[in-house]
């Protein structure tokens, strides 16, 4: 017994992928408190971070193979298959990131130097912005659905991905002030010290830079 | 006819055995989508469903009934012999009972139309053999199975390309929802209305005028739209569920035109499932009273009602555990989509009804949320599955035709 109709519906890819953004996405926002608690000394605390980051880095990663599986190649969907694949693909990189920068952080224990430590935590949340844009515009994929990726929503969604675009300049310029500062001082730091630090400013950045690739995913769905 | 009575209880009491499968299983298919969308309660959707499959079998059912009784097999050829028509068709009327029952234990998508067609060509190719079949007839029939559930695409295309132009894009599409919504409504109604009214109503004695039957199809069609209007109008933007869908309230415009247009499928269904039971019962009751393989007579009342009150005893004891279970099922065939597969459809199926063909309402129900899905309205829709419904009438068929021929036999041995 059953309706055919219901079985010939497949499972909507959109609530997945929200959810699999909104997973990502708290990750990235647990950076500060990350380095709030480092620089405070508090080990057990950026512990408790580190362990949070990686547990929700692994429900996206169950959250991606879940959206993956059940996209078989026998659906006929409006957007390309391959275009939401890659949209969780990139997705997914910033929980990814996030969580080797939580590892490097509590493996070094790195502490932000007084110095830049200002221009530090507005770079930090500044990328998480770019973040939670990008979770935001992708949160109006039922609605662009629910449009056939056209019309008024789009122009939406648009205004959303050129705001994420803006974030994401912030980000470039106040990553290369940072790192024209550390250069600064390399004199007084320890040389790997200063390695790291330059590395984790780069994987700061990609998240920001992650984040917007969401963006120019999410516009190629009603690209013609 | 010396087994006059015996022939008549037991077409009786196959077709509404029969009548009571399709309405346990295949109504599920029209009211599902909307208990789904919660448009209405599964209370309402039995209620709505169980008025309008009635008033469709009985009102618009007829010129189908005419086809699967005398529609397909040449009577003449019979004359001489009338109780093998007899056996003939009690035999179509227990295969096809049977070979629902077996798909839906197994749960594969067959169609009620095609296993009885399936059955009578196949008791009457073998029984009384294949001069005996309008092939021309049989040739329509097939043919209409594969250009209707193009045809319910098409429309449902073309409709939700107009709802997505008029209201979906637009930047109020409350207001705009609120301002079209009821002219879908009309729509529906006109159009189900003057197509009973122009095929349907002949076959019950009712005969009118065009004039009349558009000035009451019209009337019919302003009612309907009146009625709905008013309840559209005391929607309220719920501005705390917008936050998470910008179009929740949208849709809640849609659910009201949903109600209306799903009443118009279990018409439509009614109109043209129902015959598929009542047919044989129609032939046997005629030609058991007659004696003669009678070509001009009508069909009487009672056979029709039969129909209509096993679909309904159908529904409210199987059916509304099936509506349950698919209307929990169904969540991605949001209002705004249901409504444009639904209207397509039940045009398609109506019409189709009025010509008298009988075809199968859930491929075409299944061509009309194809079509919504070609104009980007539905999030996935597995090909999969559509393929598995499309090919399942290669194998209903002959199933269907086996089936009635080893009943065929057996009954012309008890009582021929």
């Amino acid at each position: 017994m059953g309706s055919f109709i219901s079985d010939m519906l497949g499972r909507s890819p959109v609530e997945p992928l929200q959810k699999h953004i909104k997973t990502a996405y708290d990750a990235a926002a647990l950076l500060p408190s990350l380095f709030a608690a480092a620089n405070l000394n508090d080990w057990v605390k950026v512990d408790e971070i580190t362990e949070a980051i990686r547990q929700l880095e692994n429900d996206a990663d169950d959250l991606k193979n879940d959206i993956r599986s059940n996209l078989p190649k026998s659906l006929f969907m409006p957007v390309p298959r391959q275009d939401l694949l890659e949209l969780v693909l990139v997705q997914d990189k910033v929980a990814n990131i996030s969580k080797q920068i939580a590892g490097m952080v509590r493996l070094r224990k790195m502490q932000i130097p007084a110095g830049i430590a200002d221009i530090f935590t507005d770079f930090v949340s500044r990328c998480v912005d770019a973040a939670k844009k990008a979770k935001q515009s992708v949160n109006e994929l039922d609605e662009l659905y629910e449009t056939g990726f056209r019309g008024a929503e789009v122009k939406v969604v648009e205004k959303l991905i050129a705001k994420l675009d803006k974030i994401e300049t912030d980000t470039d310029n106040m990553q290369a002030d940072l790192q024209g500062q550390v250069y600064l001082m390399e004199q007084d730091l320890p040389p790997v010290e200063v390695m790291f630090l330059y590395k984790l400013i780069d994987m700061l950045g990609d998240v920001a830079d992650q984040a917007e690739r969401i963006g120019r995913r999410l516009e190629l769905l009603w690209a013609k | 006819m010396e087994y006059e009575l015996t022939y008549i209880i037991l077409a009786a009491v196959f077709g509404g055995f029969m009548a009571w499968g399709i309405g346990a299983n295949d109504v599920a298919n029209a009211m599902a989508t909307s208990v789904g969308s919660k448009a209405i309660t599964i209370k309402q959707a039995i209620i709505i469903a169980a008025i309008f499959e009635f008033a469709g079998a009985v009102l618009a059912g007829g010129a189908v009934t005419s086809t699967i009784r005398k529609g397909i097999i040449d009577s003449s050829s019979v004359n001489g012999n009338p109780e093998l028509l007899i056996f003939g068709m009690l035999a179509s009327l227990l295969a096809a009972g049977c070979w629902l029952l077996l798909a839906s234990r197994k749960g594969w998508p067959v169609s009620t139309t095609h296993s009885i067609v399936g059955a009578v060509v196949g008791f009457a190719a073998v029984g009384i053999g294949t001069e005996a079949i309008k092939w021309g007839k049989v040739g329509d029939i097939v043919l209409s199975w594969i250009v209707t559930p193009m045809i319910a695409g098409f429309l449902a295309f073309l409709i939700f390309q107009t709802v997505h132009h008029l209201i979906l894009k637009q930047k109020d599409p409350l207001a705009k929802a609120k301002r079209y919504v009821p002219f879908y409504m009309f729509l529906t109604a006109f159009v189900l209305t003057l197509v009973t009214i122009k095929k349907g109503l002949k076959h019950v004695g009712l005969e009118l005028s065009d004039t009349q039957a558009y000035t009451y199809a019209g009337l019919s069609g302003v009612i309907v739209a009146l009625i709905g209007a008013y309840f559209v109008s005391k929607i309220k933007a719920d501005k705390k569920k917008e936050k998470d869908f910008h179009f929740y309230t949208v849709e809640r415009v849609f659910a009201v035109l949903m109600v209306i247009t799903a009443s118009g499928l279990a018409f439509a269904h009614g109109s043209n499932d129902v015959a598929n039971a009542v047919g044989p019962v129609a032939a046997v009751v005629s030609t058991a009273h007659t004696g003669i393989v009678a070509a001009k007579s009508g069909i009487e009342t009672w056979v029709l009602l039969l129909g209509g009150i096993g679909i309904v005893i159908g529904l409210a004891t199987f059916g509304v555990r099936v509506i349950r279970t698919v209307g929990q099922k169904i969540t991605h065939l949001t209002p705004s989509r249901g409504f444009a597969a639904e209207l397509a459809a039940s045009t398609t199926i109506v019409v189709a009804s009025g010509t008298g063909m009988p075809i199968s309402t859930t491929q075409t129900l299944v061509g009309a949320v194809l079509g919504v899905g070609m104009a980007r309205g539905i999030s996935a829709i597995d090909l999969k599955v559509v393929r598995n419904i499309f090919a399942s009438w290669v194998v209903t068929i002959p199933a269907g035709a086996s089936l009635s021929i080893v009943f065929f036999f057996i009954l012309k041995a008890i009582f021929g």
